[in-house]
């Protein structure tokens, strides 16, 4: 159905990387966490974080993040994994570097800034509810700025 | 959640939730409704193409550009519109920020094989948004950047012998613009700006395939497909008022999904009294550079003149120098010459309706 016809071509201009997420430069992973190390404690999950249409500038100009958070919400007498809404609230608190309130709006985002969960509109997932799992891979692309 | 199946082949897992419809699609049936929705934007009616047309796609190196690139070339050879695209961009001459964006269109003319042409405000102008800047400060840029832009499209265009302009403007965009009209009274662009295309005697035919598709769907396509863009922000101070009624937009989008296409409607469907058609002003060409205009000389030789003089802020007003002549040493904008075959047509058109 959907015939490619264009020949992608991702190697001609190593500035130019063909993401889909309009940004270029360095891809390298930067690793943060809830502990020091870098390396995944057990009760931690594991977290995969991308920022596209700009967003990563908010995020100290990385696009790419590997994150470890709790497997349980912590002063929380829930016995269930940290949802969406604990992790937007993880990145505010953690990894956000500048300018707060071009990322979140409440306990959410701010409307305008798309969010894929494993590659799905978070709209299908559950939006803040969605229970995360050990190796989600978590998107967040911003409309806001010009096209 | 467990994961629900597409609304349209019930097999695959959706993956988008269509902001237009609230239907839930996978990727395949989410390419297929997404490029036969602008195929239907485009052949509706009559159409806005005819086969042979040399079609520009005024190109940034956004996600709105780079997606109609993509899916015009794939249109064109799925349904043989017999169109001959190029790429036109326009570098406004703003350091630290056009260059990432034009190596990108750079590399979009390679993976999509359409020629292009970059033309610079300097080469045009004289003048490049930093030197202009420079000079007015960082309050009205704007102003001189989109004045400046609009022109240099058609130039631009007109040097490539092109029939048409295609823009990236979407969905969003366009409420955007409704809602910016109407809070500034500005109605004469109101009905303009509806238009899927423009066309008057003296500028380039115009069009906006993506009018009717959401910006969600566009960034969606845009990652799915993995294109390559460029998502940056202007260094120089952001159009404020756009900027507003974006957010504003965004709020009600979030509530309910359909009012980006309903404001777009509700433009749409405006119809000025005669009385007040009347009363717009009746459009020219200017005096000096034969570009089309409302006043004796257009708004590009007018900021221009003034960038020129020196002056800053007043170069903005309106209060125009009505003087066709040039004051010594002062640069101005090349005549405007629109390609030949559009000038016979243009021609022929004139001689029918006089006949009629």
């Amino acid at each position: 159905m959907a015939a490619t016809v264009a020949t992608v071509m991702t190697t001609m201009n190593p500035e130019v990387t063909s993401n889909g997420l309009g940004y270029v430069g360095k891809t390298e992973v930067e690793a943060s966490g809830s502990s020091s190390t870098i390396v995944k404690k057990e009760e931690e999950l594991e977290i995969l974080i991308e920022f596209g249409g700009g967003l990563h500038l908010l995020f100290s100009q990385k696009p790419k993040h590997t994150i470890h958070i709790p497997c349980q919400i912590p002063q929380s007498d829930l016995p269930e994994a940290p949802d969406m809404r604990y992790l937007v609230r993880w990145l505010k608190e953690n990894l956000l570097s500048e300018r707060p309130e071009m990322f979140g709006e409440g306990d959410s985002v701010r409307p305008g800034i798309l969010v894929l969960i494993n590659d799905a509109d978070w709209e299908l997932e559950g939006e803040l509810e969605y229970l995360l799992k050990d190796g989600d891979e978590v998107v967040f692309i911003s409309t806001l700025h010009g096209g | 959640m467990a994961p629900s199946p597409c609304s349209l082949c019930h097999t695959a897992r959706a993956l988008v939730k269509r902001p237009k419809t609230g239907q839930q699609v996978c990727k395949s049936c989410f390419y297929s409704v997404f490029e036969t929705e602008v195929h239907n934007t485009i052949t509706e009616g009559q159409g806005i193409f005819h086969r042979g047309e040399k079609v520009a796609i005024g190109a940034s190196g956004g996600k709105d550009s780079t997606v109609l690139a993509h899916v015009l070339t794939l249109l064109n050879q799925r349904y043989d519109y017999g169109l001959d695209l190029y790429l036109l961009s326009i570098d406004e001459g703003i350091t630290g920020y056009r260059d990432d964006s034009l190596e990108t269109v750079k590399q979009n003319q390679v993976e999509y094989g359409l020629p292009l042409k970059i033309l610079s405000y300097n080469e045009l102008y004289g003048w490049t948004m930093d030197r202009i800047v420079e000079q007015v400060g960082r309050k009205n840029n704007c102003t001189f950047c989109g004045v400046f832009r609009r022109q240099a499209l058609d130039r631009g265009a007109a040097q490539l012998g092109i029939d048409h302009i295609v823009t990236g403007h979407n969905a969003d965009d366009m409420a955007e613009t409704v809602l910016m009209n109407i809070m500034r009274g500005d109605i004469a662009r109101l009905g303009r700006s509806m238009a899927l295309t423009t066309q008057s005697e003296d500028t380039i035919k115009r069009s906006k395939p993506f009018k009717y598709a959401y910006e969600k769907e566009i960034v969606m396509y845009a990652y799915f497909k993995k294109l390559t863009y460029f998502s940056t922000e202007c260094i120089y101070a952001p159009d404020a008022y756009r900027g507003h009624a974006r957010v504003f937009l965004k709020d009600l989008e979030a509530i309910r999904p359909s009012a980006i296409i309903d404001i777009i409607h509700s433009g749409e469907t405006f119809v000025l009294e005669q009385s007040v058609q009347k009363g717009l002003k009746e459009m020219q060409t200017c005096l000096r550079c034969g570009y089309i205009s409302s006043n004796d000389l257009c708004k590009a030789c007018a900021l221009l003149e003034g960038l020129e003089a020196g002056l800053d802020r007043s170069a903005l007003k309106q209060g125009q120098s009505t003087l066709s002549v040039v004051p010594e040493g002062h640069r101005i904008i090349p005549r405007f010459e629109r390609p030949v075959p559009i000038a016979v047509e243009g021609i022929e058109r004139a001689v029918q309706s006089l006949a009629l």
